[in-house]
């Protein structure tokens, strides 16, 4: 399959290219930007006239919920959902069920990916056996398996000790330990920010310093493990703070952000919205400028969707007894964009938070429109508003607080190991 | 909280789930029918017709005998059919959900839920999934609201104060848990009392409450000094297994209400408590027995109150 | 016919009803022209007569159809109403409904010996069988006029008259 991109606007932030320039596909790969190779013959011309060419997204963390979910979502809807919100290389958190920690469930579930259209998917493996937070896991075995990281997911390891000796045994392979800072007991049943909404609306709290107590752990255990963490989902000014500090202190440090905390803060639930039950909970808007002002600084490294379907039965609750989590698949580029929008940011810094910076951070060659580097690419119109509805929402999660709003940014085009995954005609 | 939900379009009461946002016009217009049904109780058949007919739920997913009864006589009063419900034992455990109930409720055509629920928010999600013609009233959701207490405790103050306007009033005791004071915190700064303080100790605050627009104080001394109303809250016995406290004893010697510390509030003060009181912890019983404890009249007033609410609701 | 004014009404009323006052007796006004005709009426028959007030609200018929009414008195009875003879006491006396509806509220608070209705306008247009025992003055009103009694600040009773 050839493919012949003419007239888009080409934007590569690792090259610092933001031109009209053509790019040309051949064997799944990139083979000429600007010039076709020699002897090019394209059997597919897409006319790119009023968009956008891109790296394909990376999202470091979008949950497939199989195995073991499969009544919330199937791995071939949000494979779709995935590749519909320009999305192609993705990296899924252990806490499917069983967990993902033994070489087969690994290798089970890349088969299965494989086996159908859609973005690269990199399982991270379970840091502990069934991320209990007791022993560790066969990280060498996982990583010859596939796994690229280790992570907890959503659950944190209660005994410090076992934290320690995890990252210890990941530092011996100079495997990355991704982690969330959640100290368990300062959460405990806590649903909502620890401010004046949930004082309001009576919601058991989580206070910020469920994040920073965790986090001043995991970074004093970086330094006398030697460990390289990747920090999941900060929500707080108070923790941005502290990574700033680690960062400026040379600590091989990297954090990422749930794109839906760019925009909404604690005030967002004020009606018992179980869509606006996410962990870690939406803070207060100085939290929320914080997370913004630490994107532009380039404190925080990269953006994510934290995807998590759940079906109605699951948040049709009331809200302390809701699943938390949004579908965000979809919703990672037009949400990163209306960022860029709002505070007045390029295209190309945008595309740069979620393409380049978490293929790094995930350590796979994408996120890049070079000569020579795989053919991903997503290919959107930046002047396309739609409406997130339950039907325009192709995951079967549709549990999302931006439903009924317009958001900016359609993918026309994304095209994975040089085939086109997705394509959506000018009408839809 | 959220005015579109409990009120209908031309601004008349549709549900009440919280006191949170409702305006003061509301407020007044359901103790001012209160009134009326107070009378009722004086005639030799203490009963009106006005919801003859009507088929009330009472959907309990967290039990409560004394609450449920104060319900149920008021709308045995207003000659509605009552049917109580005491979810936690049946479907909730055969994995029906809260909707699946309510829908299955509905259509044996209720007219009227009363829900009291452990989960904030679970009267908001009940009127937010029913019919058009469904009423819901919140009797209770986790530590969100009680707005029935909330209103019958405004109907008490009214009563022996007259007004609002230039009181001073103290709420004292576990405000962190409880929904009794987060209904009162909203009815009263609505009402347009002028001094509102929240008494206890950091354990049992939450945080920013002062948003709610509330002075903090943490010693019960200075918090009921002058005060025109001590508002007693009722401490749940779990909170002394935690390490919220230490100990019931040393909860009531720093915060207990006793005769000598309600010297310290104006001579007439009155003192209130939505019951059942833990005489001894967070109250004295020659407090709760004395001449200024309104406690009794408190549940007198609660019957009329849910009388007024709910032909309101039932003929918006 | 020019409908007189209040006052002359009351008094004819009291006159018609003095010869059947007797120590058991006792008036009851619905609210609200009702009770200031009581009132009225009440001075004028002197004596220690026992007063009451219905708000007859919460005996309405048409509750299902207009809901709670938005201004609901406390309904005085302040007597033993079982065994006795009530006088009870409207401003104008329309379909009957109200009438109705504050027997059934009389009912509630004991077995009267006798009831008795004294209106100080019967405007016809009845809905049911109920017929006054006193009247001030009778006329017939079309469907889509409208009368009733107004009280000015300084306690001057009115009729107004319009279309309903």
């Amino acid at each position: 399959m050839k493919i012949h991109i003419k007239n888009g606007r080409l934007i590569d932030p690792r090259q610092g290219i933001d031109a009209v320039q053509d790019v040309y596909i051949a064997a799944g790969h990139i083979v000429g930007l600007g010039q076709a190779p020699a002897d090019f013959h394209a059997n597919r011309v897409i006319d790119a006239t009023g968009l956008v060419v891109c790296p394909g997204l990376v999202d470091l963390s979008a949950r497939l919920r199989e195995p073991g979910f499969e009544y919330m979502a199937t791995l071939e809807s949000e494979m779709r959902a995935a590749a519909a919100g320009g999305i192609t290389s993705l990296a899924c958190p252990p806490d499917t069920d069983p967990p993902l920690d033994e070489p087969g469930l690994v290798e089970m579930l890349k088969f299965r990916a494989k086996s159908m259209p859609g973005p690269r998917v990199y399982p991270i493996g379970a840091l502990t056996w069934k991320l209990r937070g007791e022993r560790i896991t066969e990280m060498a075995e996982l990583h010859e398996a596939g796994c690229l990281a280790f992570s907890q997911a959503d659950t944190p390891i209660v005994d410090t000790q076992v934290l320690m000796r995890a990252m210890e045994y990941a530092a011996t392979f100079d495997y990355p330990v991704w982690l969330r800072p959640r100290d368990a007991h300062l959460i405990k049943d806590g649903v909502a920010h620890d401010g004046a909404v949930a004082a309001r609306l009576g919601l058991p709290p989580i206070p910020v310093v469920s994040e920073t107590i965790a986090l001043a752990t995991i970074i004093l255990l970086m330094k006398t493990t030697g460990a390289r963490v990747h920090v999941c989902r900060l929500s707080s000014a108070a923790a941005i703070d502290m990574v700033r500090a680690a960062k400026a202190e040379g600590l091989p440090l990297t954090c990422d952000v749930n794109v839906h905390h760019l925009h909404l803060t604690e005030l967002d639930i004020a009606d018992f919205n179980p869509n606006c039950h996410l962990y870690p909970p939406f803070r207060s808007q100085r939290d929320r400028d914080a997370i913004r002002a630490a994107l532009a600084d380039g404190t925080i490294d990269a953006i994510c969707s934290d995807h998590a379907p759940v079906d109605d039965d699951a948040k049709e609750l009331p809200f302390q007894e809701s699943e938390p989590g949004a579908t965000g698949v979809e919703l990672l580029l037009p949400l990163t964009l209306r960022w860029a929008r709002e505070s007045g940011h390029g295209l190309s810094r945008a595309i740069d938070l979620i393409s380049r910076r978490p293929a790094e951070i995930l350590g796979i060659p994408a996120g890049r429109l070079e000569v020579g580097a795989p053919a991903d690419l997503c290919l959107f119109n930046p002047e396309t508003w739609w409406q997130v509805t339950r039907k325009s929402l192709r995951s079967l999660g549709k549990n999302s607080p931006f439903l009924g709003l317009e958001v900016p940014g359609q993918v026309r085009y994304t095209i994975i190991d040089g085939h086109i995954d997705f394509e959506r005609n000018h009408t839809a | 909280m959220t005015p579109d939900l409990q009120l209908n379009p031309d601004g008349s009461l549709r549900h009440l789930l919280s006191l949170d946002g409702l305006p003061a016009r509301i407020l007044t217009q359901i103790l001012d029918t209160a009134e009326g049904f107070l009378s009722v109780s004086e005639q030799e058949v203490k009963k009106v017709p006005l919801l003859r007919g009507k088929a009330i739920f009472n959907l309990f997913f967290e039990p409560s005998t004394r609450t449920r009864t104060t319900f149920e006589i008021a709308a045995k009063r207003l000659s509605a059919d009552v049917v109580n419900l005491n979810i936690s034992a049946s479907s909730q455990s055969k994995g029906e959900t809260l909707l699946d109930t309510v829908a299955n409720l509905s259509a044996m055509h209720a007219d009227m839920f009363i829900v009291r629920h452990s989960s904030a928010g679970a009267a908001h999600l009940i009127a937010r999934h029913v019919a058009e013609h469904i009423r819901v009233m919140n009797a209770g959701d986790g530590r969100h609201a009680h707005p029935t207490q909330g209103l019958l405790d405004m109907f008490t103050i009214r009563h022996y104060k007259g007004g609002f306007h230039n009181l001073r009033i103290a709420i004292v005791g576990d405000i962190l848990h409880s929904r009794v004071a987060r209904s009162q915190i909203n009815a009263l700064t609505t009402l347009g009392c002028p001094e509102l303080r929240v008494v206890a100790p950091k354990t049992l605050l939450p945080r920013e409450v002062e948003a709610m627009g509330v002075h903090v104080y943490h010693r019960l001394e200075e918090g009921i000094k002058d005060v025109d109303v001590v508002m007693m809250l009722r401490l749940q016995n779990e909170r002394m297994q935690g390490a919220l406290l230490p100990s019931p004893q040393e909860y009531f010697k720093y915060w207990g209400l006793t005769p000598e510390k309600l010297k310290l509030a104006k001579p007439d003060a009155i003192v209130m408590h939505p019951g059942p009181m833990n005489r001894g912890v967070e109250i004295d019983s020659d407090v709760a027995d004395g001449k200024q404890s309104v406690i009794l009249p408190q549940v007198t007033y609660g019957i009329a109150v849910r009388m007024a609410v709910m032909s309101i609701l039932a003929g918006n | 016919m020019q409908l007189p004014t209040p006052i002359e009404l009351i008094d004819r009323l009291a006159e018609q009803i003095r010869p059947s006052l007797s120590p058991d007796c006792a008036l009851v006004g619905i609210h609200t022209g009702g009770v200031w005709v009581m009132e009225a009426l009440a001075q004028r028959l002197g004596a220690e007569l026992p007063r009451g007030s219905l708000d007859i609200a919460f005996y309405r018929d048409d509750f299902s159809r207009i809901g709670l009414h938005p201004v609901v008195k406390p309904s005085r009875i302040g007597f033993e109403v079982e065994g006795r003879r009530l006088l009870l006491v409207d401003d104008v006396l329309y379909t009957g409904r109200t009438v109705r509806a504050a027997m059934n509220q009389l009912f509630d608070y004991g077995r009267p010996a006798a009831i008795r209705l004294a209106v100080l306008v019967d405007r016809g247009g009845r809905e049911l069988p109920i017929c006054p025992d006193f009247v001030g003055f009778t006329l017939e009103l079309p469907d889509d006029r409208h009368l009733s009694l107004t009280r000015s600040a300084d306690g001057r009773l009115d009729f107004v008259q319009g279309a309903a």
